[in-house]
Parts: structure tokens; C-alpha cells; sequence
């Protein structure tokens, strides 16, 4: 029964989180950008934009030069959420790749790492008066969903170990449309349920700041409006 | 932080950061606003003349309509993380301390109805997320707060996804307009460009006589004929340069510098009367269609007088409309010379003259003068000159360097990219807002007072017309006189030495070599 009710869960939640983000997406690159506004000075080229995107997705290259605080928490837990992702392939991959084998004592420490990320942006959002200010209930809500995956996800690795094969075996069966029996752990079950939240919140929140960074017209244009007439389609009809 | 600068010949003195972060003062400048725009004025922009009785349809039809026309609208409005990078970006934050003109802030202004009444999360659960109705209260604090932005776009370069509160605030401002609640200031000026074709309302024949008279001042100056053409056809350059330039000060002298500049290159160029405006209001109200009305002047300009090239004078705003815009707005522009850029600015084309060595100059005539840069924010942020990203700082300073002995750069978070705004720009220079330019001013006068104190700088050259009004407005507030702001090709125009000028050869030449 539980096995079933989570497994519909997580059709429905990678359903609405595909479709969701894909809707947007759509969204952002169907809408114009009217005019040539890069913040500049701002590559000439492609190859160039792509460069500059480069760093700003990996090294968060205008956060650090605007507040070194926010990019060391934001930083470190970005990176150390994409290695905690990476080790969790391996309860979705068999066999299991080889890197995602070598990494995974990095990903526990990256566990650490998360949740330290975390809380200090966390308590900057507290404790500095002007991030205060601008910090609606859904930023906290966000941190503490986070933290909550975060710790629960530790918990298992350090409190109460979960049948890790059932778990694996339940996954792998969703890929086959079967369903195998989830162990009934309740910290497997917080972990589980709190990351169906975090999928179902993706495409309706800030979290759209991963597609979004990728569409932001001031750092994705190219510098060279004066040998390129640029033009969105709708001001083209202004011209008939 | 404010430092302690232990070298000082006085003793230990006190330095103040121009970037230190203020206490947060709640509702400091609510309630600041300036004058509301005549029905008339809104009539010929298009906008309705009042609050029109359906405001909150219009208002919301308005936000879908950007949201479908413009990226940056939809992807800044969702992808703010409210990390806070940005909260102390802004001058009118640091000179006011009032937390909505903290850039995240101000965003949120738009934001919280954004989210109302266009996402999920706002129409099921507003308290969450910081949602809220839209009213006339709304209204009125978007026109105060909107009118607190320069768009300068400061806050752009600081976020880790290039929000622009700019792109907000001209948003902001267009679905005002479109309610019928308009900017006089702004607003007024459009529609006089669109009558006379200047933004201070100068007519064809006020113009001329003013070029006449500035043709007689030249020649009583320095004994040569320099001339000031207008609308003459086959001329090879159009030159169209802020009107500020024809009667403000320093802008004025900016203006003797280009001409200077043109009569030593023999070339051959002109001003127009119908395109006497470089500015571009259109763009402070984030309106595209009145921005392309104003920006086809130009091209109508170019394409009646026969001319060859474009190329601006000293303008902040205008500069980013034409170098980031004008292709768009009035392109292509197949029928003028392709060896050149569309268009040119000035300091591009002064530059290229040094390099090439057809200009002599004797910069001891500038030696009075301890002088420093202010990047203006359009050209700092929103546009190029030469052909390598960051030459817009590079070659104003390089003509710097070749008219004038002694030049030093502020600190250097303030300038460049990091500039800071003068105070007045994105259509707040207007006297209804003087409380605001002079605190929004603040930050940059710190810096400057900065490299007073160490090197002893006199003087801040700047390439803006709109700067130059500002700080020759509020420089002797913070106790510099009125005069202390330069126009670069001002600069360039004290040093140049003109062919078949009377001076002391031996001596200017040695100089010049120098
Ligand atoms: S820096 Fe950007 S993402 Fe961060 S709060 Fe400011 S606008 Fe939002
Ligand atoms: S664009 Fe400039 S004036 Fe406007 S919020 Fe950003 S920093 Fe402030």
C-alpha cells in the first residue's frame, strides 16, 4: 500500500516537475527580448557569452565579486548539492557507474557541506537587517525544506540505516513501471516525502533561477548591436 | 568601512567610505514624488491624460502585455532568489538608507502584484511569498519608488543572475503611463522633441544665431575661423549631441571641443535642427514606441542631409540608445559608408585621431587642473566604444591622458563598471527631486573627495550631459565649485593647438612633445 501511494507520488511529482519546467522554459525562450541589453563590458562573440555564462553557473562569478559571505554559503552549497546528487545515482544506475562508486565519500562529507551552506545563508537571512527586510515566509520555508532533506538524508547515513537494496530495488523498479516494496523507515519516508515537495515546488517558486540565469538578456546577448540589427518580431511589425 | 589614514600631513584623519552601508530607515523617502504630467503632455505620447477609470484592468492587461513582449520582465520578476547581493548597490540606498531603494526591494514593489495575480503561489497563497493586491496606494508608491531609480543599472552587475532593476523600474513606469499617470519632467520633454526637435525646445533660427555666436567666441579665442555648420546637405558627418551642449555649462565648452576637433581633421560635417537632440527620453520611460519616434528623427536627419557617417556627442542615455539601439530602433543603415561604426561617439572618433597623431595638443594649458574621470552609468554598463569590450573606460581615459598632465582614477569600486550613479539620471533631473539627487549624489562625491584628499583633484570630467547639469548642481554642496565638472572634450578643446594658431611655438611645442 505505502509502495504504491509512493510511487504514484513520484510519477506525479516528476510529471508536474518536467512538464512545469518545460512550460516555462517554452516560456522564457519564446518570449523576445526586445533590445541589446548585456551589462557590459560584455563579449563580442558567442563563444564568448558562453564563456561568461560559464563562469557565472560554476564560479557564481558576480556574486563573489558582490558579497564574498553569500557566495561562500551559496557556493559551497550549490557544489556540495550537485555531489550529493551525483552519489544519489546510485540508487537509480546498476551497475553502478564507476565515478559515481569513486565519489561517494565525498558526497557525505558534501552532505556537511550542504547543510552548513545552508545554515549560513540562513542566518545571514536573520541576522543581517536588510536581507531581513526583503525575506518573505516562503525564503524561510525554502532553507528549512532544504536543511530538512539535508539532515534526514544524514540521518539515514549515520542514525538509522534504511534496507538500502529495497530502496534501490523500489527505484529501479519505477524506471520498469513495476512496483517493489519501499522499507516503511520513517526517516526514509521524511527524506522521500520532503524531497516530492521540493519537486512539486520547483516550477512555482524561485527555484526557477536554475532555468532563469540562462535566459537573462543582460549576461546570455552578445556586444554587438552596431553590426548586427537586432530585432524582436513583434517590433518588426511596427515597421510595415 | 570608513578608515583611519595614518599618513596624512595633518595627522591621523578620518577617511569615509563612499560605499558604507547606512542603517536601514524605513518610509525615509516615502511619500517623495515628482510632478505628475499634464493631460496634454500625456496626450502626445499616447497615454491617457488621468487615472483612467479601469486603472486596475489596464494596469494588469499592461503586465501581461510585457511579460509576453519583453524576457527580461518575466525571467527577473521570477528569478530573484532574494539572496540580498544586491541590497547595497544602489547611491539612493546608501545616500537615503530607505530599505525600498535597496534594488531587491524595489523590484518587490512590482513584484508582489506580479505575483498576484500571474503565480501559482501568489493567487492560492499570497502571505507566503509576499503577494498583495493591487490599489491606488500601489500606484502611488510604485510612481514614488520608481522615480527613486536612475536605472543605472548598478545592481545588474552585482546579482548572480543580471537582474536589472532598470528593466523593473522602466516597466513599472510604462504601465503608469499607461494608466495615465505620467512623469512631467520626463513626459514634457518627449513630446518637445517631437515638436521642435530638441529636448529644450530650441527652434531652428535660436539655434543658428547660437552656433553663430559660439563661431565668433572661437575665433575671438584662439584667432581662427572654427565653424559650427548646420543643415548642410553633403556634409560627410551628422553630428547629433545632446542640446544641453548648445547652452549649458560645461556642456558648451564640450561642444567648442568637437568642433575644434572636426577643423583640425577637415572634415566635413554638420549638425541638423530637425535631429538636434541626441537624447532619448523614450528610453526612462521604457517606452519602445516613443523611443523609435525619437530615434527615426535621426535616421530621417541623416537620410535628408545625404550624409556618410553618424556620430555622438557627449551623452550618457543617448549613447546607450544609439550605440545599443539604434540599429533596432531605426536600422539598418545600409545607406551610409560601412567602413565606419553606426554610429560613431565622439571620444571613438577623437581617439583615433590622436593615435593616428593628427591632433597636437600642448597639455600644459590643463596643468590648473588636477583632474579625475566619472564613468557615466550608460556608457559603463549599457554600451561599448571601440572594438574591445571595456573601451568605453579605456578611451575617454587615454584622451585624458594625451590633453592633461595630471589625471588620477577614485577608488576603483566606483568607477568603471562599478560606477556610481551622478544622482540624476533615468529622468530624475529635474528640481522636484532635488532632496533625492543630492543624496543619491553622495556616494559619488565621497569618492571624489576621496582623491581630493590624496592627490589633490580638482577637477571630474565626465561625457554625459546629464551628469554634467547634476554635478554642476550639487558640487558646491559638498564644497567644490560649480565649475568643477568638465566636459572631456572640453579638455580637449583647452589643450588642442589648432593649425595656424598664434602661440608661443618653441615653447608649446616642447610641451607638447613632452
Ligand atoms: S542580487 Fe539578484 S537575486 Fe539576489 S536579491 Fe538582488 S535581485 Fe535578487
Ligand atoms: S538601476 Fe541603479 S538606481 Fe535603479 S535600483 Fe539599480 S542601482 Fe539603484
Amino acid at each position: 500500500m505505502l509502495s504504491v501511494i509512493y510511487a504514484l507520488l513520484f510519477y506525479a511529482a516528476t510529471a508536474f516537475l518536467v512538464v512545469g519546467l518545460a512550460w516555462k522554459i517554452a516560456r522564457y525562450a519564446r518570449t523576445p527580448a526586445p533590445l541589446k541589453i548585456p551589462t557590459t563590458p560584455a563579449p563580442v562573440t558567442r563563444g564568448g557569452v558562453v564563456l561568461r555564462m560559464a563562469r557565472e553557473v560554476v564560479l557564481f562569478e558576480s556574486l563573489f565579486r558582490s558579497n564574498k559571505w553569500i557566495w561562500l554559503f551559496g557556493w559551497v552549497f550549490h557544489f556540495a548539492l550537485l555531489l550529493v546528487l551525483m552519489r544519489h545515482l546510485r540508487y537509480f544506475t546498476e551497475p553502478v557507474w564507476f565515478w559515481v562508486r569513486f565519489i561517494q565519500p565525498y558526497g557525505i562529507y558534501a552532505g556537511f557541506a550542504m547543510v552548513a551552506g545552508l545554515a549560513g545563508l540562513w542566518a545571514r537571512r536573520v541576522l543581517v537587517e536588510r536581507i531581513r527586510y526583503i525575506t518573505n515566509p516562503s525564503d524561510h520555508l525554502m532553507l528549512a525544506l532544504l536543511v530538512a532533506i539535508g539532515l534526514s538524508g544524514l540521518g539515514m547515513r549515520f542514525v538509522a540505516r534504511p534496507d538500502i537494496i529495497a530502496v534501490k530495488a523500489f527505484f529501479l523498479g519505477l524506471f520498469r513501471l513495476q512496483i517493489n516494496p519501499l522499507p516503511a523507515d520513517p526517516i526514509l519516508l521524511v527524506h522521500l516525502t520532503l524531497v516530492l515537495v521540493l519537486m512539486l515546488v520547483f516550477p512555482i517558486s524561485k527555484l526557477l533561477h536554475v532555468p532563469g540565469v540562462f535566459f537573462s538578456p543582460t549576461r546570455n546577448q552578445v556586444d554587438n548591436p552596431r553590426e548586427v540589427r537586432h530585432l524582436a518580431p513583434w517590433a518588426a511589425e511596427l515597421e510595415r | 568601512m570608513a578608515t583611519l589614514d595614518m599618513d596624512h600631513p595633518d595627522g591621523p584623519r578620518f577617511v569615509p567610505d563612499p560605499l558604507e552601508i547606512p542603517d536601514l530607515k524605513c518610509g525615509a523617502m516615502e511619500g517623495l514624488k515628482p510632478f505628475t504630467a499634464a493631460p496634454e503632455h500625456q496626450a502626445k505620447l499616447g497615454f491617457p491624460g488621468e487615472l483612467v477609470e479601469n486603472w486596475k484592468e489596464v494596469a494588469l492587461a499592461k503586465m501581461a502585455e510585457l511579460a509576453r513582449k519583453n524576457r527580461a520582465f518575466q525571467v527577473y520578476l521570477d528569478t530573484c532568489v532574494k539572496c540580498g547581493a544586491c541590497t547595497d548597490k544602489c547611491h539612493y540606498f546608501l545616500g537615503t538608507g530607505d530599505p525600498k531603494n535597496m534594488p531587491v526591494a524595489r523590484q518587490d514593489l512590482l513584484r508582489s502584484i506580479y505575483r498576484r495575480y500571474f503565480t501559482f503561489a501568489g493567487k492560492h497563497f499570497p502571505w507566503l511569498v509576499g503577494a498583495r493586491d493591487l490599489t491606488e496606494d500601489v500606484l502611488q508608491e510604485w510612481y514614488s519608488y520608481y522615480h527613486q531609480c536612475s536605472e543605472c543599472r548598478r545592481c545588474s552587475v552585482f546579482c548572480p543572475y543580471g537582474i536589472d532593476t532598470a528593466e523593473i523600474t522602466m516597466a513599472a513606469r510604462e504601465i503608469l503611463d499607461s494608466v495615465g499617470i505620467g512623469q512631467k519632467y520626463a513626459n514634457e520633454i518627449i513630446g518637445k522633441v517631437k515638436d521642435i526637435g530638441n529636448n529644450l525646445g530650441l527652434n531652428p533660427k535660436a539655434l543658428r544665431a547660437t552656433l553663430e555666436d559660439l563661431e565668433e567666441d572661437i575665433e575671438d579665442d584662439t584667432g581662427i575661423s572654427v565653424r559650427l555648420p548646420l543643415d548642410e546637405k553633403g556634409a560627410e558627418i551628422l553630428l547629433v549631441t545632446p542640446s544641453a551642449d548648445f547652452f549649458a555649462e560645461p556642456h558648451i565648452d564640450g561642444l567648442i571641443g568637437y568642433a575644434k576637433v572636426f577643423h583640425e581633421a577637415g572634415a566635413s560635417w554638420t549638425l541638423s535642427s530637425y535631429a538636434s537632440e541626441a537624447a532619448n527620453f523614450g528610453l526612462f520611460i521604457g517606452s519602445y514606441e516613443n523611443m523609435r519616434e525619437l530615434a527615426l528623427r535621426i535616421r530621417k536627419a541623416a537620410e535628408d542631409l545625404g550624409v556618410r557617417r553618424i556620430i555622438f556627442g557627449e551623452c550618457g542615455h543617448a549613447w546607450r540608445v544609439a550605440y545599443s539601439y539604434l540599429n533596432t530602433l531605426a536600422g539598418p543603415f545600409d545607406f551610409l559608408d560601412p567602413n565606419y561604426p553606426v554610429p560613431q561617439h565622439i571620444c571613438e572618433y577623437t581617439w583615433d585621431l590622436i593615435e593616428r597623431g593628427k591632433l597636437k595638443f600642448d597639455r600644459s594649458r590643463n596643468d590648473h587642473i588636477r583632474l579625475t574621470f566619472h564613468d557615466s552609468c550608460n556608457v559603463a554598463r549599457a554600451s561599448r566604444m571601440g572594438d574591445k569590450p571595456g573601451g568605453q573606460f579605456e578611451i575617454p581615459r587615454n584622451i585624458l591622458r594625451a590633453v592633461c598632465n595630471h589625471f588620477y582614477d577614485m577608488d576603483r569600486d566606483t568607477i568603471m563598471e562599478s560606477t556610481l550613479c551622478c544622482g540624476g539620471g533615468g529622468g530624475l533631473l529635474t528640481d522636484d527631486l532635488m532632496e533625492l539627487r543630492k543624496k543619491g549624489a553622495t556616494p559619488r562625491m565621497t569618492a571624489l573627495q576621496q582623491v581630493t584628499e590624496e592627490h589633490g583633484v580638482t577637477h571630474m570630467a565626465a561625457i554625459c550631459a546629464i551628469c554634467k547639469t547634476q554635478f554642476s548642481k550639487v558640487m558646491p554642496e559638498f564644497g567644490y565649485e560649480m565649475d568643477s565638472i568638465v566636459s572631456v572634450h572640453q579638455m580637449v578643446s583647452n589643450a588642442i593647438i589648432l593649425t595656424g594658431q598664434e602661440t608661443d611655438e618653441d615653447e608649446t611645442e616642447d610641451k607638447a612633445a613632452g
